[in-house]
């Protein structure tokens, strides 16, 4: 039960959307509601209005269009899997909770909710994605390099109404690891994606540092094949932005050994 | 556009029939199947999402109720465990190969089969390993559990 009752308004625009979020003073743009509810429940948060997302058209969207693959805010992570149009994102979007919990949790959800994971963006930052976001200023597609740094950037009001997937990115080959603790539906301990282009490796990574990135330095020092396999994955690991998180999961210290393990287990895997 | 402030009367569709319901935008679908419907049949568990006990059919995927707000439902198809009437081949597998001690995880694990054989009627392992982790059976007859799934999958594999 949530003590505390909001306003559910479901819009069937973009547009009124973006009405709606100035109409109240703690409105929450919702779109599987996983986070919003538990949340809710738990008294951690309590909006004065629940903006569901899921009846607008472009944030729906799941398909090809030209040069691009794009997916919308609101489609929910088994979907993305399923269509198998982005065999990475299908990796990814598979190991997040659980599957029925995918049948829910939407793209846009995954990036800009609270718990610091967000694993989708690591297959949106290799992919050097463009993100459509929507707010009260109207439109504005970004990189996801600029929407993302750490998290999602937004502006006051903003959701995210799309993602636009470069085509070539696509198919490129690709990894993607998660280790955890214990159970496999858990929070990652490390969590890599990776895409092979051309002679390197772009590398991505979230569960080490309280926030996913992409790191240029450890992908420089990985595709550097003038150095061992095992050099360069030590040399990766020396281009940390920030030392591995500790937490009851594991230590810094044993995240950097699992972070080397499957490093190494990536370059073998991608041949580089 | 929808607006609701306050208590609204709603419509659900479940197992088939319309029914109408008063609630508060903030109400969960577990509770208002569970209080307002008297399908008892999804269980509240954890109530955070994580142990599936309250598991119903949306439009034929499987959700966790307690993670639902009842006034997203309108305009879905919901099926829960007594939507099934007894006569999903799942059920019947269970009975057989006794996969349940307590029972209480049994509706929501029957939901979760019973959506994964009608999009994969002849699911393989892998398959049925992705959707089974969504949900806890704290007695542990997984082993049981996984027998009968793979008996109607098996099954699907034949026709």
């Amino acid at each position: 039960m949530i003590a505390r009752n909001f306003a559910y308004l479901q819009p069937d625009t973009k547009e009124q959307a973006a009405a709606f979020y100035q109409e109240f003073a703690e409105p929450f743009y919702y779109g599987g509601g996983s986070e919003i509810i538990t949340m809710c429940r738990a008294g951690d948060i309590a909006p004065d209005a629940v903006i569901d997302l899921k009846r607008i058209p472009e944030a729906n969207v799941l398909r090809l269009e030209g040069d691009a693959l794009v997916i919308g805010g609101c489609v929910p992570l088994r979907a993305i899997g399923d269509s198998g149009l982005f065999p990475l994102l299908k990796l990814v979007c598979g190991r997040i909770a659980d599957h029925t919990n995918q049948c829910r949790i939407t793209l846009g959800g995954n990036l800009c909710g609270t718990i610091q994971y967000r694993e989708t963006a690591l297959a949106l930052l290799l992919a050097d994605a463009l993100v459509v976001l929507f707010g009260p200023g109207g439109a504005r597609a970004v990189s996801i390099h600029e929407a993302f740094d750490e998290r999602m950037r937004l502006l006051h009001g903003e959701f995210v109404l799309q993602a636009r997937i470069p085509a070539q990115a696509l198919f490129l080959p690709y990894v993607h690891v998660k280790k955890t603790a214990g159970e496999k539906i858990d929070y990652p301990l490390v969590s890599l994606s990776a895409l092979a282009c051309g002679d390197g490796v772009r590398v991505a990574l979230s569960g080490l540092l309280p926030y996913p990135f992409r790191s240029r330095a450890m992908e420089d020092a990985l595709s550097n094949r003038s150095e061992s396999r095992e050099r360069r994955v030590q040399n990766a690991i020396q281009c940390l932005p920030a030392m591995p998180m500790a937490d009851y999961q594991g230590s810094a210290e044993y995240r950097q050994f699992v972070l080397r393990q499957t490093l190494a287990a990536m370059m073998e895997v991608l041949n580089l | 556009m929808r607006r609701i402030e306050g208590k609204a009367i709603i419509e659900l569709r479940v197992n088939g029939e319309a029914r109408t319901v008063a609630v508060r935008p903030s109400d969960l679908l577990l509770d208002v199947l569970r209080n307002q419907l008297g399908l008892t049949g999804a269980k509240p568990g954890c109530k955070n999402g994580d142990c599936g006990a309250c598991t119903v059919l949306m439009d034929g995927w499987p959700v966790k109720s307690c993670l639902v707000l009842a006034v997203e439902a309108e305009g879905h198809e919901l099926l829960t465990v007594e939507g099934l009437e007894g006569k999903s081949p799942v059920q019947a597998a269970f009975v057989g190969h006794g996969a349940f001690q307590c029972g209480y995880c049994t509706p929501g694990f029957v939901m979760v089969c019973h959506a994964m054989l009608t999009h994969h009627p002849g699911a393989e392992e892998l398959v049925m390993e992705e959707w089974l982790q969504s949900n806890l059976c704290r007695c542990t007859s997984y082993s049981e559990i996984r027998d009968a799934v793979r008996a109607v999958a098996n099954a699907g594999k034949r026709e």
